[in-house]
Parts: structure tokens; sequence; C-alpha cells
């Protein structure tokens, strides 16, 4: 499987209280045909999760079309909880490889700026089964919570170690513009920060913030035409799992991540050890040792060490969220993964500035929604 | 009123919340001197309790008692005068709560502090009817009281559940006569759209408690030719703890049967729990064989009066469930605030 | 707007598992389902058959939640927990009437019904189980 990326496009994650989500959406969208030198595509997707609930707006990608001024485009919402982004990836590949569509646009848009924190816990809690935990009043927030409890009691893992996700977070997020929050944070501030539920503490969850990215897919024809920076999408892993973490048989496994991972490597006929740098979906601090030690990219219980000691810093041996990933870039929930593709675009074609990581040829982008409950990963690579 | 044919408790619960606010704390906000206390402190209901939840809670071990499955049961009557809604009936509530038949016959009651005895009444007479095999009265009530009025020191909450069948060798205890006693008495009354009641002053006294509880007590013992020698225990309505220790002195009972029945120096007034709370614990220690009379009070006003005789059944049944002494340790003190809090009074 | 989860229709399909812990036992593996559904969620089995949770079990983890979500602000801080119910089935869900300091893994907890919501005073109450350690 092959599909080529082109017109990565990201807005800074932010509170744009003078846009609505039409907006959003369009001005991504806008700069992404402008940056891959299109004026048109054959299909519009949307990765947008709370729009119905949120804006009231459903038909999201329609929408989209009419403010792009496209007509008679094929135009289609995708929400799969935080694999949105991933989804609707796949269902652009899957147009553009069938012949449907010459070049499709994908953007990913969330509009979540005047959200309260209560209601965001609440938001974050619809990906999980809410006529049980919702409705017994146990949040994804408390279950994260409850992951993070059996985590360091099973692989006796210090609270600090597992919260230096967030430093690591912060440390790239400080030099890249369009991060939520572009500073650094120091581990005692982490530690400071109140419980939300403890022992998660405040600065290891993500604050609820506007965000839209777009890339187009285009057909091998089109791109190879085309003078814009592109990149490769050469696998693409799906896998869902039980929906709440305590009915598998083991709530750490993360079942969903490990096949989506296998999948993707496996179409792209990579190792894991071809993996340069990795974008994951750190929702809390504790998905992110929980995630790695999934994807076999460390060993289980192994991560916080391995982070401490540098091993998945800018310069480590294995680049993780080279831009700050959900913590520092941002968590517009729907359009996350895009975020991540795009960020690995800039690094595949060697724009990445100063998070730039050497030489790097091969990434890995993984998205989860609700703890584990579906993953998506993809493999995308420089063109040569 | 004639004899009870046949009814039976078969089995009986209580609870209440372990949240108690002293008095002496009432006194200290208020300014008042803590030297006069009607009771020593109260129960209170904690955020996510209610008089629905408390009675599940009472019924629960009160079916644990009896041994029976619930959907044996086919009454449930619910005496409060703190209904969660003013229009849905709590009981079908607890009926579902509890998983009881669906062919159940269900009201909620409304006699301030009789409430729950009344409940009693029904489900005895249903019994004894043989409409039903198993039915539950239960007393139960988050009562609110007025903040700064006298009645704050000893508004409590609390339920007790009563599981009433035919006679058994097993039962808990026989009923063997009820009486009621009922006029208008304007003692404490809550208009419909009002958040808390109002009450008369001294009048709440001898016209109101002492008449309709000397009334009831006295038809009863009268009708049946019991003296005071004849019961074993005595169990009052308890609005505070001077009250029923007064119809002792009044009636000469031996204060030492009045006692042990004796709840709301501890709970505070559980209103349509209290005297059923103070029959449950007398259960937690009478003997087989042994008599009880209970007379309950509610204000509006009036009074139930039943003589129960104690059964073989209690010594086996009595420690399937929590007794009231060991619900009485599980304590812990809140201060003012909190309880403002706790009963929701903070409105603007 | 109607609808929600805490519409008259929800709140009434929500009653046996919320009140009594009923739901559906796969009779092929034994995997107990909270919520009505076709297929076995472990087996894919069709034949689910109607039972019911045991009301005591053991605490695994608990947590002090201190950032609520909505509709939950007044009644925080709360402590959530896993409880693993004496059949074998996780569940999680609110604790009650207990303090962190006296809760340790390994507790036995019954499932008592509370008061979960209270949709403003003029709509439902969402009645639900929470756990207590056993008195």
């Amino acid at each position: 499987m092959r599909a080529f990326l082109l017109g990565g496009v990201l807005t800074k994650v932010d509170e744009h209280w003078d846009k609505t989500l039409p907006n959003l959406m369009a001005e991504a969208g806008l700069k992404s045909l402008e940056a891959a030198g299109l004026s048109t595509v054959d299909a519009v997707y949307t990765a947008n999760v709370y729009g119905e609930v949120l804006q009231e707006q459903a038909n999201l990608a329609s929408i989209l079309a009419e403010e792009l001024g496209l007509k008679g485009v094929m135009a289609s919402r995708v929400e799969a909880g935080g694999v949105s982004g991933l989804s609707a990836i796949q269902s652009a590949v899957a147009a553009v490889n069938a012949g449907l569509a010459k070049a499709a646009l994908v953007v990913g848009a969330e509009k979540l700026s005047d959200v309260t924190t209560e209601e965001m816990t609440s938001l974050a809690t619809m990906e999980e089964r809410v006529e049980y935990v919702g409705m017994l009043g146990v949040s994804q927030l408390a279950e994260a919570a409850l992951l993070y409890k059996e985590y360091m009691k099973r692989h006796m893992v210090k609270q600090e170690d597992v919260a230096y996700f967030t430093v690591l977070s912060h440390e790239h997020a400080s030099t890249a513009a369009h991060a939520q929050y572009p500073f650094k944070v120091s581990l005692e501030s982490v530690l400071k920060s109140p419980y939300v539920a403890e022992p998660l503490h405040r600065l290891e969850t993500t604050a609820p913030a506007d965000g839209a990215a777009a890339l187009i897919v285009a057909s091998e024809e089109l791109a190879r035409r085309l003078d814009a920076p592109k990149c490769l999408l050469t696998g693409l892993g799906f896998a869902n799992d039980l929906i709440t973490p305590f009915d598998r048989e083991d709530p750490l496994e993360m079942r969903s991540i490990t096949y989506a991972g296998l999948r993707a490597l496996e179409m792209a006929g990579r190792k894991r050890t071809d993996v340069d740098f990795a974008e994951i979906h750190d929702t809390y601090s504790i998905m992110a040792p929980l995630t790695l030690e999934a994807l076999g990219l460390a060993e289980r219980g192994t991560a916080c060490i391995l982070a401490r000691k540098g091993y998945f810093s800018l310069s480590g041996e294995l680049p993780v969220n080279t831009f700050g990933g959900l913590k520092g870039r941002g968590n517009p929930v729907g359009a996350s993964s895009i975020y991540a593709v795009v960020e690995s675009m800039l690094q595949l074609t060697k724009n990445a500035g100063k998070n730039q990581v050497d030489g790097a040829e091969v990434g890995l982008v993984q998205s989860m929604a609700g703890l584990g409950a579906f993953a998506g990963v993809a493999v995308l690579e420089a063109v040569r | 009123m004639p004899t009870v044919r046949d009814a039976a408790i078969q089995g009986y619960g209580c609870y209440f919340p372990r949240y108690r606010l002293r008095g002496e704390e009432l006194a200290r906000f208020w300014g008042k001197g803590g030297s006069e206390l009607p009771v020593k402190e109260k129960a209170v209901a904690g955020l996510d309790e209610d008089t629905v939840t408390m009675a599940v809670e009472a019924a629960r071990y009160a079916i644990r008692r009896a041994g029976v499955d619930p959907s044996a049961i086919s009454a449930v009557h619910v005496g409060t005068e703190s209904k969660p809604y003013a229009v849905k009936p709590s009981g079908t509530l607890v009926a579902e709560m509890l998983g009881l038949s669906r062919n159940t016959t269900s009201a909620d009651f409304e006699f301030a502090c009789k409430a729950g005895t009344e409940a009693l009444q029904m489900v005895t007479a249903l019994v004894e009817a043989g409409r039903i095999e198993y039915g539950l009265a239960i007393g139960a009530d988050t009562a609110q009281g007025r903040p700064g009025d006298a009645l704050e020191y000893t508004a409590a909450s609390g339920a007790a559940a009563i599981l009433v069948g035919r006679n058994s060798p097993n039962a808990v205890a026989k009923i063997e006569y009820a009486v009621s006693f009922v006029t208008d008495t304007p003692d404490f009354w809550r208009r419909s759209y009002e958040r808390y009641p109002m009450h008369a002053s001294r009048f709440t006294g001898e016209p109101a408690y002492f008449h309709h509880t000397i009334s009831a007590l006295k038809t009863l013992m009268q009708e049946n030719g019991y003296r005071a020698e004849d019961i074993d225990y005595f169990v009052f309505h308890q609005p505070n703890v001077k009250f029923p220790l007064t119809v002792a002195k009044v009636l000469n009972i031996p204060l030492s049967k009045v006692t042990p029945g004796i709840v709301s120096d501890v709970l505070g007034n559980t209103y349509a729990a209290c005297s059923m709370l103070g029959l449950a614990k007398v259960l937690d220690e009478a003997r087989p064989g042994q008599r009880i009379l209970m007379t309950s009070y509610g204000s509006g006003a009036g009074s139930d009066s039943f003589v129960i005789t104690v059964c073989d059944g209690i010594e086996e049944k009595r420690n399937r469930a929590p007794t009231f002494t060991t619900l009485l340790n599980r304590r812990r003190e809140i201060d003012y605030s909190t309880y403002l809090r706790y009963r929701d009074k903070i409105r603007v | 707007m109607t609808g929600g989860l805490l519409s008259p229709p929800s709140v009434w399909r929500l009653k046996p598992f919320v009140y009594r812990l009923e739901g559906l036992r796969c009779d092929s593996c034994g995997h107990f389902h909270p919520l009505n559904r076709f297929v076995c969620r472990k087996c894919g089995s069709k034949k689910l058959v109607r039972d019911r949770l045991p009301e005591r079990g053991r605490l695994v983890h608990f947590t002090v939640v201190t950032q609520a979500q909505h509709g939950f602000e007044h009644v925080t801080p709360f402590i959530a927990g896993l409880v693993q119910m004496d059949d074998g089935t996780y569940l999680v869900g609110q604790m009650t009437d207990c303090d962190p300091e006296n809760l340790t893994p390994g507790t036995v907890v019954e499932a008592v019904v509370r008061r979960l919501r209270a949709d403003g005073d003029s709509r439902l109450i969402a009645y639900g189980i929470k756990f207590r350690p056993v008195i």
C-alpha cells in the first residue's frame, strides 16, 4: 500500500474566539490546497468528534466543501474518537487508491475553547460506555487514574517517573510555533500541580482548546506532477478492543495498540527498529508508557526509565512526540492525529526546524480512542 | 380495634447515615449556650442519600433477617414526610431497587412521625386479610430543620423497615394488638410549597404528643387488660429524650423498661423512622416470650400503639444483619457548614 | 432538548443494572455484560441469559477524584473504585460512606443504591449503585 501525502498545514492550538468551526476548517483547508499547489480536490473528509454536541452542527464535511467554494465533491465527516484523524486519512487513501478520487483533502478540526474543565471531562467520557461508567459517575479521567495505580503497582514504577513524560512533552513543545504550550515545565511543577484524580496531576492531562490541521492525499500520478514537498504513507493499521479497560483480560496490555502497530508495520514492510521517531496519543501521562510498551518500542515496565535517561528526546535513540504530542502541542481531539501526521510530514521533508530529528526517514503515528478501546497506527516514510 | 388475628414480624432492619452533627456544634454556630440540649447529636444524610436510599438499606436488612426472596413480597408502603418526589411514589423505587414482585401494592403514607407505623397498620391488615404473603412497612425521613429553629437540634435522618408475614414458629415477633388514636390537632404542619415546617410552641406537648400517646397506649392496655408489669419494653416516639421519659413517669412505668428503646439521644428525631428504630434497638436485645409495647406519635395528630410478643425466631434472625449498635458505631462527625452542604440548605 | 442519558426513557432502560446489578451472562464463556446486547463481547456467542452479579466484592484500586465531570461538581471530591465482584467480574463505580484512609486493596465492599445525580430541582433523580465497605 502506498499513498502520497502533501500540503500539510497546522493551526496554532489556541482559543480562537473569533473563529467558528467552519472558519477553522476552511482556513486550514485553503492553506493546504495552496501548499499542495492545487485549486480543487475530488473529496473532502473532516475529522471531528464534538461538532454535533458543542456547535450543534452536523454535516461538517459538506459545510467545509461549501466554505472552500467546492461543488460536486464527495464529502464525509469521520468520527472514531481520538483516532478520527487517522480514520479520515484511511477514507481518503481508500478513495484515492480505488480511483474514486485523484486528490482528497483531509481536515481535522475541533472547537473546545469555551468548554469548562468539568464539561471536557464529560466529553472525554463520551468515548467510554456512558450508560455504564458514565451513569455510575466514573469518568475516563478516573479510569486513567486507576490504570496508573495498576501500572505503578505491577511494574514498581514511581509516580514521578510517569509524570516525567509531561516534562518531555513540554521540552519538545517549547520550540514548536503551533504548540498550545510552547514552554518547558519542570518535574517539580508537574508534581506540585493539583491532583485531578490521584495520582494524576493536572499537568499530566490535556486542556481543551481549538485546533485545525489539514493535508491532502493525492494519487501517485498527481503527486509526482506537483512541486510541493511530499511524503509516503506506507502502512495503516487499526484494531478495536473492549471499551472499558477493566473488562479486558489485562487492562494494561493495550492490545488494540499492539495489533494496530503490527498491522501497519507489516503493511509497510518495516521493522520496529526501522522507526526513526514516533508520535503517540498521550491523553494522560500514563498513556505514554502504556503506548510505547504496547507498540514494542520499550519493554513492559521500562518506558519511564528510558524516558528519564533521554531515550525518547529529540537527540535520543527514538524521539517521541517531536513537537510536544497531545500534552505540549495540544489535543483538539478530532484533529489530534492529523496534527501528528502533519508533524511527521515536517520531519520527513526536513521542515521541522528546531525540532528536526536528524536522518528521519521512517515515522510512526499512533492514536487511540478511549483508553485503548480503539487504536490506529500509520507508518510514514520520506520520498526518495 | 380488634385483636390482630395472624400477622408477625418476620424481619426487621434499621439504617441511618454515618454523619453526626453534635448539639454543641449547633449551639456554637447559633451562639447559644450548649447546656440544655434536647439530644446529644443527630444523624445527617450524606450527599448521595435520601428517604428512598435509606428505606432500601433498612428494607434490605429486614429481608435478609427474614430470609425470604424479595420476589415473594407484594406490598411496600413507605411512610415519610420527606419524599424525594412530591409526586412519584417512593414505594415503586424501593420495590424495583429491591426486586419485589411486580404484583405489588404500594403507595406512600404521610402522617408526620407516625407515617411508618401507619404503614405497619396497613401491611399487617393486608397479611391478616390474606391478600399478601409478605409486606414491607418502612418509616424513613431526612427531616429538615429550619436553620436557627429549635427543631434543628433534633430533625434527623434514618429509616426502619419491618417485614410482616403470617405467624410462624421462626417469626421474630407476633403482632398481638394494634390500635390508633387520631384527632385534628394543629401542633406541627408544612404547607405545600414551603421548604420547612411550622410548629406551635408548648402546645406541641400536652394537647399533642402526650394526649395522643397516652390515649392510644391506655386504650390498648385497657382493652386487653394489660398492666405495666405485663410489658417488658415500652418504646415511644422520641422527638427529644425528655418526652418519652415524661410519659413513663406519668403512667408509672419503670424507666428501666423505657431506656432500652431510647434512640434519639444519639440519633436525633428520625421522624417516621423514630419509634420503629426504637423497636429495632429493643429487638436487638429482647428474648423470646418478652412483650414490647410500641407507641408512635405523628403531628396533625395521632398515635399508633402495638403490642408484640417476641418469638423464638429472633435469636437466629437478629445477627443476619447489622444491629442498631453496629450502625451507631459507624460514626463520622461533621461541622455545621458541612451539614448545610449535605442537606442542601444553601440556596439563594 | 429531549434525549440524553438522564431522559425518562434512558433512566428507565438502565434500571436493571444500575439498581440491581442485573445483566446478561454468556452461556458459553460465563462473561458478564452490564447492558442489553445480542452477542458476547468475549467469545462471540449469541447465547446470553439474564443474570445478576453478587452484591459483594473486593476493592482492587481506588482514586480520590478532585476534577469532576459535568453533573458531579457538587459531590466532589469523590472516590472512584475498581471492584472485583465475588463472581470475578470487574466493575468501576463510585465509593460511598468511606474515607480514603480506611480503604485499601482487598477491602470487602458491597453494592448499595444511592443518588447518583439529581438533574436540577425539577428533573429526574438518577439512582444507582455505589460501593461501600461492608458494615
